[in-house]
């Protein structure tokens, strides 16, 4: 504790959002500090780096008009933290967590860090529990439960922010569950009331702003949005994923809801980490990303999970857009590494017409065998689910024999191969903006099957 | 001794220098974070901050521990679970609830915990260090009490004891204690090394068959993310036939160690029908803590590793992933501000990785015994790109390469271990071994089973182009009897009963389907048409 304030205008010198400061008599890392401009704005910085007397300060905000004489530093002897409280519940707010929804700031009930601590390991609770999205291709194929990370894999042009939208209007945790077997962490359904949508947007253009808008509006559930526009600070877009995950772990386990956090797009936050990382003249690893990018998003995704002995859960579904639909590239390839699975949605399933057009092969949730089954879902949805996938993968290595040989030239049973893939990716996968129980799920995949007389030799 | 903080960057900090060590473990600032002297300069020393430097600040203090890096062996390590700096995560849970905040410090082992000591040296014996003093029944496990100082017992206890009290006394007034410290960048010693020619049998048909290994190996199991390589290394942690399993989650996620540490309390081990944790160690550092933890975890584990094996036990240390080792390894040197090599990484790379591999071997024990250690090392290439600088520095250290290819895993072929591409040097001897002790087969139908592979991969581009229907009779066998030699024989449920699968299970299993090839290709010969 310092019982001063330290107010400095000793600055050295200033390169894009890094400022060096002289003569500081102390400080510590990650320090919040003032940057008061000499027109009267005011900005906030962090304390990245002290040699000696030297410290070096980043800026979060727009550092054009600062200037070497009367720019003066404040010192606020803390570390970023959040306010933090159920009124955020709601609210929509910047990236630096001030609201932009026109209504005033809530009074915080507590402040903690944006970076928050590590779960203990031994503390998790597994993730077991089934989160109903509404979409077929997921509830059915790639099961989601609450604690997981689950990315969407998207490419330029694809409907992204339709199936991210799809998810956030109709996710929720099926209302009868019987209770799960084991003392902590057992499940006891609190109704729809406690299941809150944090929805974290990165270098949003305006055109999706107010598509996202629009749906939040429209979501009867409670949500709180965190938004970052393409044209504010770069340095907003490594903050707005933290406060929100503050905000989402302070509902989570000390308010004991169940938080799905909606977060688009990663792509926009790797760049920006890219873009603070050369101003800082750090190395750069691949592609010019620097080399702790996946301990850096690593602290991010995280941040989800469940803990034993306490109701609540953060669920993370960040939306990655994948640079020239590479999926070897470093952003959904470290993502990948983290993530409990992805969803990846596929270009010529969209050019066909299918929507939500998720490419079933590559898609993958790790911990969907823990989810499925009597208890969760059904009893027969593991065989349904396998079935499904081992005739579609041979269906879709089919085609490439049917572009060789031809239709006529496969025998039957390949034939009928070739047209369950068909069917599956038109009525399956296909399913507009239509919201199906799992049931309902499991009937069409079960219809499907039942249709074809397959064999796989 | 007092120093004071002048200098930090990311998890380093420079330190006013004076009569600082190398490696020399500090406390350092208010917070007590744990930290080691990384380099020493003129007037000032660097150290490498353990945990999250977040809220440290200049002018805080420094203080010297005195001794370096270090890990703390005696009884009470099995069944445990510690972080990358041996912190007991359950007890630091009980401690300060379900998050982990910074600077606590906390014994690996409890320290009220009472064990019965039965000495198996007498008053008057003289001993020398190595000597084995008595033992005490840690589980089914005779955990053994080594002395590390020479001298004559003037005093040795017959009875109940804890960790925080002598056990003995020598005739120079030195007391001997049931646990010690041992730094960790140090390997243990012992009296001499064997060339591996055991076989470690996993209980994965794919391994033990086409590319066995043996114990005191090293193994590495290089693959994209999706393959599978952290279900396949817990699949041997399950099964494998060694006495004592280190695991060490090295920032990998924290969700499948959840899953790990409640699947393991449930399942036993297949070859005592023990439960799984008693003869399990887990070492966690998740993606999410601290980086520099990250890099001694792998170092802490094989420490415990080691010391399990000089009691003569055979321990198997599994790392899930030397990559994000690598990672923590990259991100520490760019910190220090060293001149980067390939792709970032530090130059001395493949020298601490061909350094850590080393640690793996047979032994005769300085007490005489026979220990082993054993490594199975996952690695995560980025962008599932072999080419890169781990996986390639691990390349010229391993002693077997399993290739995990994401194209077998797409198509769901799991364990999806590549079975042209991988290899095991230790393949020679361990096949001898399986022939001598298993079935005089074995090398017979390993043969077989891999010229069926093989001549199915040819067979396969023809069908792709003249259809599977348009092949002659006896390749229509062929490939069908090499499908189910990859359906049936290679590909293994992690989850189901087949998780498990004994040599002598394997080797049948195989026979059976080469047979059923041999006798349907004597029926073609015979005139019976294919489809009969």
């Amino acid at each position: 504790m310092r019982l001063s304030e330290h107010i400095y205008s000793t600055i050295t010198s200033i390169r894009g959002p890094l400022l060096f400061i002289d003569e500081v008599f102390t400080a510590r890392i990650g320090e919040v500090v003032r940057v008061h401009s000499p027109d009267g704005r005011i900005m906030d910085g962090e304390v990245l780096k002290i040699d000696a007397k030297t410290v070096l300060i980043q800026v979060y905000g727009e550092t054009r008009g600062l200037d070497i004489e009367n720019t003066s530093i404040v010192f606020a002897d803390t570390v970023k933290k959040a306010p933090l409280s159920t009124d955020i519940i709601g609210r929509i707010f910047n990236g630096s967590f001030a609201p932009i929804d026109g209504l005033p700031m809530f009074i915080p009930e507590k402040w903690s860090p944006i970076t928050g601590f590590p779960i203990n390991p031994s503390a998790r609770a597994r993730p077991e529990e089934f989160i109903e999205t509404g979409f077929s291709v997921i509830d059915g194929l790639n099961t989601l439960v609450k604690g997981q990370k689950l990315p969407i894999f998207s490419c330029a042009g694809l409907p992204s922010k339709e199936v991210a939208a799809g998810m956030l209007k109709n996710a929720i945790i099926p209302p009868v569950l019987p209770l799960a077997k084991g003392g902590e962490g057992g499940f006891v359904n609190r109704g729809k009331g406690d299941f809150v949508v944090v929805f974290v947007a990165i270098g949003l253009t305006y055109h999706e702003y107010s598509f996202y808008m629009n749906i939040l509006g429209e979501m009867k559930g409670g949500f709180v949005a965190f938004v970052n526009m393409a044209d504010e600070p770069v340095m907003e877009r490594l903050l707005a994923p933290r406060f929100a995950l503050a905000s989402a772990e302070y509902l989570a386990f000390e308010k004991g809801m169940d938080v799905l956090v909606v977060i688009t797009d990663m792509t926009n936050y790797c760049d920006a980490l890219r873009e603070v990382s050369t101003a800082r003249e750090e190395l750069p690893g691949r592609r010019g990303y620097p080399g702790y990018m996946y301990s850096d998003l690593a602290s991010i995704y995280e941040r989800a999970g469940r803990i034993k002995g306490i109701p609540g859960s953060v669920t993370m579904l960040p939306i990655v857009t994948m640079p020239e639909d590479d999926i070897t590239h470093p952003i959904p390839d470290l993502t990948g590494y983290i993530t409990e699975g992805q969803i990846v949605l596929n270009r010529e399933l969209h050019q066909k017409g299918i929507f939500p057009p998720v490419d079933v092969l590559p898609s993958l949730s790790r911990l969907m065998q823990r989810g499925i089954g009597e208890g969760h879902t059904r009893g027969d949805h593991r065989k349904i689910a396998n079935d499904l996938y081992k005739y579609y993968a041979k269906g879709r290595d089919l085609r490439r024999l049917e572009a060789i040989v031809g239709r006529d030239g496969m025998t039957d049973s390949d034939r009928q191969m070739l047209d369950f893939a068909d069917a599956f990716e038109r009525e399956f996968v296909n399913q507009r903006m239509e919201r199906r129980d799992v049931n309902e799920t499991l009937d069409i995949g079960l219809n499907i099957l039942k249709r074809f007389s397959l064999e796989v030799r | 001794m007092t120093r004071r903080i002048r200098g930090i960057s990311g998890p380093t900090v420079s330190v006013e220098f004076s009569g600082l060590k190398l490696y020399e473990r500090l406390y350092v600032g208010h917070a007590m974070l744990t930290g080691e002297v990384v380099r020493l300069d003129r007037d000032r020393a660097v150290v490498q901050v353990y945990e999250d430097t977040k809220g440290l600040g200049i002018d805080e203090p420094v203080n010297i521990v005195g001794m370096p890096l270090t890990v703390r062996l005696g009884p009470g390590l099995l069944a445990g679970m510690f972080d990358g700096l041996q912190r007991p995560l359950k007890r630091l849970r009980e401690d300060m609830g379900p998050f982990i905040i910074r600077g606590k410090q906390m014994y690996a082992l409890d320290h009220m915990k009472r064990w019965r000591f039965s000495p198996l040296k007498r008053k008057g014996d003289d001993v020398r260090t190595g000597d084995i003093l008595g033992y005490v029944e840690e589980g089914a496990f005779k955990h053994l009490i080594t002395c590390n100082c020479d001298g004559r017992i003037v005093w040795i206890t017959d009875g109940e004891f804890s960790l925080g009290e002598p056990i003995g006394k020598l005739e120079d007034g030195k007391e001997i204690f049931g646990c010690h410290e041992w730094p960790v960048r140090m390997s243990r010693p012992y009296k001499r090394k064997f060339p591996p020619s055991e076989p470690l049998v996993t209980g994965q048909r794919c391994i033990d068959f086409l590319f066995p290994i043996a114990r005191g190996g090293t193994v590495i199991l290089p693959g994209g993310f999706g393959t599978g390589k952290t279900i396949l290394e817990q699949a041997i942690a399950k099964s494998a036939d060694v006495d004592i399993v280190v695991y060490v989650g090295c920032g990998e996620r924290g969700n499948e160690m959840a899953d790990l540490i409640d699947e393991f309390a449930t399942l036993s081990d297949p070859w005592t029908g023990r439960g799984l944790m008693e003869r399990t160690i887990l070492v966690v550092n998740t993606s999410n803590m601290p980086v520099a933890a990250r890099e001694a975890s792998i170092y802490t584990a094989a420490t415990m590793a080691e010391y399990y094996r000089d009691m003569g036990y055979h321990v198997l240390l599994l790392a899930d992933s030397l990559s994000r080792w690598a990672e923590a390894l990259r991100e520490i040197s760019s910190s220090l501000e060293e001149m980067p090599g390939e792709e970032g990484y530090p130059t001395y790379l493949a020298s601490r990785l061909s350094g850590f591999f080393e640690r793996a071997g047979v032994v005769e024990t300085l007490s005489g015994r026979i220990g082993s250690l054993s490594m199975v090392l996952s690695v995560s290439p980025p962008g599932g790109d072999f080419t890169e600088p781990v996986t390639q520095a691990c390349l010229r250290a391993a002693g077997a390469f399993l290739m995990l290819d994401t194209s077998l895993a797409h198509r769901r072929h799991f364990p999806a271990i590549n079975y042209f591409q991988s290899y095991s040097l230790y393949e020679k001897d361990i096949v001898r071994h399986f022939n001598e002790q298993i079935s005089s087969e074995w090398a017979g139908l390993m043969q077989r089973c891999r010229e069926l592979l093989q001549a199915e991969e040819r067979l396969r581009e023809v069908a792709e182009i003249i259809g599977v229907e348009g092949l002659q009779d006896a390749d229509m066998i062929l490939m069908k009897v090499a499908e189910m030699i990859r359906i049936e024989f290679l590909c293994q449920n992690a989850y189901a009963e087949d998780a498990f699968s004994p040599p002598e299970k394997t080797v049948s299993k195989i026979r059976e389907v080469v047979e059923f090839y041999d006798s349907s290709i004597s029926r073609l010969r015979e005139g019976v048409s294919r489809n009969q």
